[in-house]
């Protein structure tokens, strides 16, 4: 008797000294910052060297892993094949990677869920593109770039549908409307629609086109270039048939929704795409990309509130 | 006296072709009305089967049933109506449990004689007093000792008006204590004139009580006479071989 | 007192003052007093040690900030059991239509009349089918699949629910009910098949019709009998409902996961687990009452 008790305190014990102490270990690769041979330029649009920054930060040495949606549509990525560059992000993506010395077979896609990636849960990339807004919140677990473009919400539905009569952002709020969970345009709906019905939100925006195209619910909230490619693109390429863009919100001081490269939290490798995002603005390459692939994408009325 | 059951040269096989298993042999029996027949043999000999093929709840190979004259065994007939007229009782009581006493008294003449729920309470009361339970009527089966949900059974049995009894080893798994209410009731049904075809161990009971015994091996009757020959005098080594035995083991 | 009285060959045992215990008992109620200070000490070291190595360990300001931020909890706590209602309202549509619907696929499963062969063939794809698929996939399909097939339109009234023909919170319980019909069905057809052969003789013997028999006898006896069993399977209902969310519906676990993604914190969906826990854990405790209590009334014959 007396023995267990003492081998009871003896099991305690060792477990007590093992435990205790091991805040000297850091898993954390991105902790410690100091590695040999790498420049530390903070100041962002200076023109700097985009390459020599990057150097040693990639999660792969000699590579550079980009992630994005599965799948991910036009006009972002075009066939859901990001390495041919094809489609606004895809073409963006490219351009900073080349920016930070990767080309060709030095850059890799890997692919990740939206609210995954949003909610910090994935660490498989050195950086994730799929349309993020950046804010306040998500920057608590994630680090964003700067932004390389800013969107407005707005509200899809069918022409002779519920929504054809929408005239004013009251006018929702009458309606079944559904986004994608995780997004802003879900927030918008809750903070700013407000509408009687309760709100749809779907595990993806592909899931919530499925329910507009069964006619689950009678309009999505999206960003605009999204709303605008379900409505012209054929059913065979994503879109649905017969809906159109009723309008886009205006809203927010920044004019819409920015939308920044996603990193882990205080990765790095973030001020070098800065640097790389401030080159290819000052040299007119985003502009160019912007007009190429997302011209098509930007426009829509602006839906009064009331 | 007329013949209230005619056994006519029965067979009945259990098992596939290769394992078949003989269990009744060339079976015949008439029982009269307000007759007693008791079965006795050793375990296997066939005499619960027999009682399961009167009650139609085994079908025979081979072989006639007549109840009142008429062949009740025709393959493919309804046997509901048939099983109505024939009670049966059970060596585990077969008691519904989740019901209680008196309910299961009234299930069958309400749902099967269509009697009224009012009338069939009267007079399952009435049984239940005439054999001293009348005071279990609220009582759940496991409520109840052996004896008592023997004697039940027997009630609940004697509800439906039968013609005509059968006693598959009623007090087999009884206390030796409780064996006695049961054979007492048994004793009463015989008095009020019941046909009863019994399966016993009870020797001495089956001594007082039948009017027949027969004798069972291995799915045969060997040998049936009124019980003062049998038991006294048996014609056959078979039967006086079993009567040696259970008289050793203190049964008789 | 009596002595022993060796040389007679008799012992007597010493008188014993009333009241006092026996020597065995005496021996048990030191050992019991043992055990539970052992017990005590064993525990509260054991936890001890734990709670300290736990909170002491330099992960822990992260987690607790991550997954146990207080002020999260007190803000997303409230909304969330307002949520809480459309799950346990999506269940109480399901529930007793499962329990119907299985019992019906469970008798087709048991029939023997051989008009009814092709019900009974039937029965036997749909368990097969509905057990094999899992839950989020059959959901999906109809949720989804068949609100696609395009063959639906306008609404739809029934006493008081009303809604479109294709809204998600008619076919995502349709999609459940279909689901758990098939585990309730061979739930039943188990308890029908544990009824002792017996009864049945019993029952046949009164003149009972097959029907009847199953009706009064059989059934009653095999759904008491797999009452626990049955009470599991609603109790995976109440959190299965949650997968009702992919079609769309905001209930508990999608607004705590909204919240999660807005925030980046984890503690809206630990406050999630903590209703539902609330919820459920009551819930365990009363079947494995209830399971204890027919074990002893029916002396064992229990499916648990």
């Amino acid at each position: 008797m007396k023995r267990q008790i003492l081998a009871l305190v003896a099991a305690g014990s060792v477990v007590f000294a093992a435990c205790g102490d091991d805040s000297t270990e850091s898993g954390d690769t991105a902790a410690t910052e100091t590695t040999a041979g790498g420049t530390e330029t903070t100041a962002a649009g200076t023109g700097g060297d985009a390459a020599a920054c990057a150097e040693g930060k990639t999660l792969e040495a000699g590579s550079l892993t980009i992630a994005t949606g599965d799948p991910a549509f036009p006009p972002y990525v075009i066939d859901d094949a990001p390495e041919s560059g094809q489609g606004f992000e895809a073409a963006l993506a490219l351009a900073v990677a080349k920016e930070l010395g990767f080309e060709g077979d030095a850059v890799k896609w890997v692919r990740t869920s939206f609210d995954t990636a949003v909610a910090g849960s994935d660490s498989n990339f050195d950086f994730n593109l799929q349309q993020f807004t950046i804010n306040d919140e998500r920057k608590q677990v994630v680090s964003f770039s700067d932004p390389y473009y800013t969107a407005n919400q707005a509200v899809l539905g069918y022409v002779d549908g519920p929504g054809a009569e929408i005239a004013t952002v009251a006018d929702l709020k009458g309606l079944k409307l559904g986004a994608a969970a995780g997004t802003t345009s879900l927030q918008f709906i809750t903070d700013v629609i407000q509408p009687d019905a309760e709100p749809f939100a779907f595990n993806s925006n592909a899931d919530a086109a499925t329910a507009l195209d069964n006619k689950q619910i009678d309009a999505i909230i999206s960003d605009l270039p999204t709303a605008i490619f379900w409505a012209n693109a054929g059913a065979e390429f994503g879109g649905i048939d017969n809906t159109k863009v009723f309008g886009q919100f205006a809203l927010g001081d920044e004019g819409g929704d920015q939308w920044g490269l996603l990193f882990t939290l205080d990765n790095p490798l973030v001020e070098c795409a800065n640097i790389a995002l401030a080159n290819l603005t000052a040299s007119g390459a985003i502009d160019d990309i912007t007009t190429q692939w997302m011209t098509d994408y930007t426009e829509a009325p602006t839906l009064p509130e009331s | 006296m007329t013949t209230k059951l005619s056994i006519r040269d029965v067979q009945k096989s259990f098992g596939r072709k290769h394992e078949r298993k003989v269990v009744l042999d060339h079976v015949s029996l008439d029982v009269g009305e307000h007759q007693v027949v008791c079965l006795i043999g050793a375990s296997g000999s066939g005499k619960s089967t027999l009682l399961r093929c009167i009650n139609l709840l085994e079908p025979i190979d081979d072989g006639e049933i007549l109840l009142d004259g008429v062949d009740i065994s025709e393959p493919g007939l309804d046997a509901d109506p048939i099983r109505r007229r024939i009670g049966m009782v059970f060596q585990s009581y077969n008691l519904f449990p989740h019901m209680s006493v008196l309910h299961n008294i009234t299930l069958g003449p309400t749902k099967v004689l269509r009697r009224n729920r009012a009338e069939a309470e009267a007079a399952a009361m009435e049984l239940l007093g005439r054999f001293s339970l009348a005071d279990k009527a609220a009582a759940f089966p496991d409520q109840l000792s052996g004896g008592q949900q023997q004697r039940v059974a027997i009630v609940r049995a004697l509800a439906m008006k039968p013609e005509l009894m059968l006693l598959d080893e009623v007090t087999a798994a009884l206390d030796p204590v409780l064996v006695g209410e049961v054979l007492n009731v048994i004793r009463d049904m015989r008095t009020e004139g019941m046909t009863m075809v019994l399966a016993t161990h009870e020797m001495g009971f089956a001594r007082e009580i039948s009017d027949l015994v027969c004798f069972l091996k291995d799915g045969v009757i060997l040998e049936s006479a009124p019980p003062e020959q049998l038991f006294t005098a048996p014609q056959r080594p078979e039967t006086r071989e079993f009567l040696e035995r259970v008289i050793a083991s203190g049964r008789l | 007192m009596t002595e022993l009285d060796e040389g007679a060959g008799t012992v007597s045992a010493p008188s014993r003052v009333p009241g006092a215990l026996t020597r065995r008992e005496e021996w048990l109620r030191r050992r019991r007093r043992r055990s539970t200070t052992v017990a005590l000490v064993s525990t509260v070291l054991t936890f001890g040690v734990l709670f300290v190595v736990v909170t002491n360990s330099s992960g822990w300001p992260k987690v607790k900030e991550i997954f146990f931020n207080a002020e999260r909890f007190k803000e997303d706590f409230p909304e969330l059991l307002g949520y809480l209602w459309v799950d346990v309202k999506l269940f109480l549509q399901c529930a007793p239509l499962i329990v119907v619907w299985g019992m019906v696929i469970a008798l087709c499963r048991n029939t023997r009349n051989p008009v009814l062969f092709p019900l009974r063939v039937f029965a036997a794809v749909y368990t097969d089918f509905f057990r094999g698929v899992p839950v989020i996939l059959t959901i999906y399909l109809v949720g989804f699949g068949i609100p696609k097939l395009g063959l639906l339109e306008g609404e739809f009234h029934f006493l008081w629910f009303g809604g479109s023909w294709t809204s998600p919170y008619l076919w995502g319980p349709i999609a459940l009910v279909l689901a758990y019909s098939a585990y309730v069905a061979e739930v039943f057809r188990a308890g029908i098949e544990s009824v002792h052969e017996s009864q049945r003789a019993g029952a046949r013997s009164l003149g009972l019709s097959q029907r009847q028999t199953l009706r009064h006898v059989v059934l009653p006896q095999a759904v008491r009998r797999v009452i626990p069993p049955l009470m599991n399977d609603f109790l995976s209902l109440q959190k299965d409902v949650a997968l009702l969310s992919i079609l769309g519906i905001i209930e508990v676990f999608r607004r705590a996961s909204s919240i999660k993604d807005l925030t980046g914190n984890f503690t809206p969906i630990v406050a999630a687990a903590v209703i539902f826990l609330a919820l459920t854990i009551p819930e365990t405790r009363l079947v494995d009452w209830y399971t204890a209590r027919q074990r002893k009334r029916t002396g064992g014959s229990v499916i648990a």
